[in-house]
């Protein structure tokens, strides 16, 4: 197993806006994860949890610090370059799913296919993995909030990406379809050795994960 | 998959996509029917004109359109007739004149008298009666369209034009007048009678140009020896009378600004449905922006979604206006929608679409992912 980890952050400082509205949303923050891991990042609602997602994703630049992506700095990339990156390596799990709504279960997976470059016939064996074979041909609205988080992961999965992050992809969730998606995303961890961020705020979600961090204010607690 | 989402982004919400094409079909007509008004306004002025078999028209100098006119006189009509490369030569006399209904009550009508045996000018959609019967004197052939305003009802009815007596032996089908009156043929001595001219007066010279001269250089030659006349070419008599009826009328000018507006407003609504349909799926945007997506991919999407909309919203709006000009031929109002007319439109209202789209587009671009994760 190699030692350098899927994602690397050091020192990242986030302030939304400037002067006297500013919000420091992150401080300081230093996070590595490995591949296979997954990591519960918890904390309460306001605490950062997502800003830190989307500054690993490199959807936001840290206003300081240094975010590494499989060895890569997202610093000097540019938007494209981060787009592309985003494309080749990560895969995103929403809270409300964010599937398109005009398009069938099978043909959201073939979307993130086509987008990466990746044949269209993996769409069925990527449904199958999550257990959706059957409802391909669903469209978002006749689906289970539980059925539609799994083809968001589906999504998620397609084009093979070495690092999944999902923010609160259990808060839609009754239990049962909660956990469910959350022993889904371990085994996405453990058995394809993929890192996996998932941001939460249920304690039972994170009895699963590999390692918990904590968050508050826009600091990590020790 | 661009095109199939643009499609699917389209058409999933159904009474979403039908208010979306109710918007750029409605824009379509009219646009249609105010450029096919204008045009059939343009088209009417004219028609007349371009009904006739002659090259060159000969008549006083400085007019400006076909019904408003001078008369010239013989020694025009001998100098083209008289002149090498000229076929035929005839007068035409056009006046308006009272018309007094059989039943009681005055109108005004246009009397055209032609020469009857040249055939150089005349009415043309002549659907009962003979123009023989023309060669009678007070004879005259009036329009179908026309008949309840003029208050007949057909051959055999007797009225009165300018205290002359007249007696309809043809009806034509659809010679349509732009101005409130309508036109009356006649032979040509029956309108010298009626006009209260003399024999030797005329309102133009049509001319025949032989098969094998040069129009342009028996033009050039009747202009030299008759300087105190005005000789145009059809083309040039039409585009005369055109631009006087649009530009220096109320009646023109109304029509055109119809038209001008007519496409400001389509311009908007088509702009505002299309950015509609752009901002009702900007969350999809930003989801694929936060994929990843290239900045292609969306671009595609969104224009795919203005090209869709604007076929769709084409085909049924020209279908639609195409048949209320269809039916406009035997009102009072004429509508011409051409082919060509529906082609420019097509490119109209795909550009309107797609600028539309483009500045949706910004929208799409300009939007932050992050707005993905926190609704
Ligand atoms: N776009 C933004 N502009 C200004 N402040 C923001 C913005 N997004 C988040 N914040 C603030 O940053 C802090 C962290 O927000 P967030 O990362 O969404 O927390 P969490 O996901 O843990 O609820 C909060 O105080 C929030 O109000
Ligand atoms: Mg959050």
């Amino acid at each position: 197993m190699s030692m350098k980890p899927a994602i690397q952050a050091e020192e990242v400082s986030l302030i939304y806006g400037q002067g006297a509205t500013a919000v420091h949303a992150l401080d300081r923050v230093d996070l590595s994860l490995a591949s296979g891991e997954m990591l519960a990042l918890m904390g309460p609602s306001g605490s950062g949890k997502t800003s830190l997602l989307m500054v690993l994703g490199g959807l936001l630049r840290p206003t300081l610090g240094r975010v590494q992506v499989q060895g890569i700095a997202l610093d000097p990339l540019s938007e494209t370059e981060r787009a592309r990156l985003r494309l080749s390596h990560m895969g995103f799990v929403f809270q409300h799913y964010n599937l398109f709504p005009a398009l069938t279960a099978l043909e959201n997976v073939q979307l993130a296919l086509e987008l990466k470059g990746y044949p269209l016939d993996g769409a069925d064996t990527l449904l199958a993995e999550v257990g959706l074979a059957p409802r391909r041909h669903g469209y978002p609205r006749q689906l289970s909030g539980g059925e539609k988080q799994r083809v968001a992961i589906a999504r998620a999965l397609a084009g093979d990406p070495s690092i999944l992050l999902a923010d609160e992809p259990t808060a839609a969730l009754d239990t049962e379809h909660g956990m469910a998606v959350v022993e889904l995303l371990r085994r996405i961890a453990r058995e394809e050795g993929r890192a996996v961020v998932m941001v939460t705020h249920d304690p039972r979600v994170t009895r699963m994960a590999d390692r918990v961090v904590s968050i508050a204010d826009g600091r990590i607690l020790q | 998959m661009a095109g199939v989402l643009a499609w699917r982004n389209l058409t999933h919400d159904l009474s979403r996509f039908i208010v979306t094409m109710v918007g750029v079909v409605f824009a379509v007509v009219l646009i249609a029917m105010e450029l096919g008004l204008y045009q059939g306004f343009t088209t009417s002025t004219t028609t007349v004109i371009r009904h006739t078999n002659a090259d060159l028209w000969i008549m006083a100098k400085g007019t400006r359109n076909f019904e408003i006119t001078v008369p010239i006189h013989d020694r025009e009509l001998y100098a083209a007739k008289s002149l090498e490369c000229v076929d035929r030569a005839e007068g035409l006399v056009t006046q308006f004149v009272p018309w007094k209904k059989p039943g009681g009550g005055d109108e005004s009508v246009f009397l055209v008298g032609f020469d009857l045996n040249s055939g150089l000018a005349g009415p043309w959609n002549l659907v009962d009666g003979d123009l023989e019967d023309l060669r009678r004197s007070d004879s005259i052939v009036v329009d179908h369209i026309y008949a309840d305003k003029l208050g007949v009802s057909g051959i055999g009815d007797r009225v009165e034009i300018n205290r002359h007596r007249a007696r309809i032996v043809g009806m034509t089908q659809g010679i349509r007048s732009f101005t409130t009156s309508p036109w009356v043929f006649t032979a040509a001595r029956t309108a010298q009678r009626m006009g209260n001219f003399e024999a030797s007066d005329w309102n133009y010279v049509l001319v025949d140009v032989e098969p094998g001269c040069d129009p342009v250089r028996v033009q050039a030659t009747l202009k030299a020896i008759l300087p105190e006349a005005d000789v145009h070419s059809v083309d040039e008599l039409a585009a005369l009378t055109r631009d006087y009826w649009v530009f220096t009328t109320g009646a023109g000018a109304s029509v055109l600004v119809s038209a001008i507006l007519g496409v400001v407003v389509g311009v908007v609504i088509v702009a505002q449905v299309l950015y509609a349909t752009t901002v009702d799926h900007l969350t999809e945007f930003g989801t694929l922006r936060a994929m990843g997506a290239p900045s292609g991919f969306i671009y595609r999407v969104i224009l795919g979604q203005a090209v869709i909309s604007a076929t769709i919203g084409h085909l049924f709006g020209i279908s639609i206006a195409m048949a209320l000009a269809e039916a406009s031929e035997t009102g009072t109002v004429l509508v011409v929608v051409s082919p060509a007319m529906a082609a420019w439109l097509f490119l109209l209202t795909l550009a309107m679409c797609v600028a539309a789209a483009v500045v949706s587009i910004r929208k799409a671009m300009r939007i932050d992912p992050a707005m993905v994760f926190q609704r």
